[in-house]
């Protein structure tokens, strides 16, 4: 099972996991709206959610819009 | 009062309206409705699974454009990979473009920001970067390609208005993008001379969300707007050192 670093703490996925089971398991609405994924500091296109595997100690980051100036 | 065009889009309004600071997403929809705004920024952040209601769909039901802001950046880097985390989130390749160099000023990064702008800009974004308020940097950003200059009254958050209305006066002039007079602002008469200066529009946060009263705040500022706007195309008296009558000085009678 690979862990990750999801958005700031540890997070263990299922092998084989991809950007989408990332996307789940921060909490952020299933379909994606308004969300964003960076992986190591690159940006993964959503296009690209379901296929890109998670490797063990990736870095990754789902954003999406706040309140701010 | 005439439409403000910036790159390919154009508003009727020009108050552009920062939604950080709000208490709630509620005071948030209120002071953008009494504000007349037609654009709002947003900042990108981790999501947060306890959040409740969606500020998307909030801006969206008051008809706002999205502009999503770089906030949080301290390198070119980071302000980039933000901007196309922004664009893949919202679909919009919009940036308003900030680099902070100071963490106690906010004030931006002049190298970061100029290098940000121009990656930016070749990566077919509409960049509105957030500036001092130097008259040389907004020409390098305009040279660039950035679709408008936003340079600062004073700090962010500050409340000190426009500190030095000599260099927006020579970046209004240079200028052949539009010039947003973007933080600082504390009330509504500083808003209004943001206008009367030259300013295109004026971008503001803290002074509404931050205000007793957020939505009547927010009212005053879209009058402010208003007015420093209408009071710059009727054109001012010059300013003069002693008095000048207004009343006629011929017939006056003898009384004593």
């Amino acid at each position: 099972m690979p862990t990750v670093t999801l958005n700031g703490s540890e997070q263990a996925l299922p092998d084989g996991a991809v950007v989408a089971d990332a996307v789940v398991a921060s909490g952020a609405p299933t379909d994606g709206r308004g969300v964003a994924v960076a992986v190591d500091g690159e940006v993964v296109p959503r296009a690209q959610w379901a296929t890109r595997e998670l490797g063990a100690g990736g870095q990754v980051e789902v954003l999406h819009a706040v309140q701010g100036g | 009062m005439p439409e403000l065009q910036i790159a390919d889009r154009t508003f009727r309004s020009r108050l552009i309206i920062g939604t950080g600071g709000f208490r709630n997403l509620d005071m948030v929809a209120r002071a953008v409705a009494a504000s007349g705004a037609e654009m709002a920024t947003v900042a990108m952040r981790r999501v947060d699974p306890e959040a409740r209601g969606s500020l998307l769909t909030v801006l969206e039901d008051e008809g706002c454009f999205v502009l999503p802001n770089t906030a949080g950046c301290f390198t070119a880097r980071d302000a980039v990979t933000t901007a196309r985390l922004a664009r893949e989130a919202l679909g919009t390749a919009w940036v308003k473009l900030e680099v902070i160099g100071d963490d106690r000023t906010l004030l931006p990064d002049a190298a970061e920001l100029l290098e940000a702008a121009e990656q930016l800009v070749s990566d077919g974004f509409t960049v509105l970067p957030y500036t001092t308020d130097d008259p040389v940097l907004a020409r390098r950003l305009q040279d660039v390609g950035c679709a408008a200059v936003m340079p600062l009254g004073s700090p962010i958050g500050s409340g000190q208005g426009i500190l030095n209305p000599y260099n927006l006066r020579l970046i209004v002039e240079e200028a052949s993008v539009p010039v947003i007079l973007d933080a600082g602002i504390g009330t509504a008469s500083d808003a209004a001379l943001a206008l009367e200066a030259g300013c295109d529009a004026v971008l503001l946060a803290s002074a509404i969300s931050r205000a007793a009263d957020p939505e009547a705040m927010a009212a005053a500022m879209r009058k402010a707007v208003e007015a420093g706007f209408e009071a710059r195309a009727a054109g001012r008296i010059s300013r003069r050192d002693y008095g000048r009558a207004s009343s006629p000085t011929e017939g006056v009678p003898e009384l004593t």
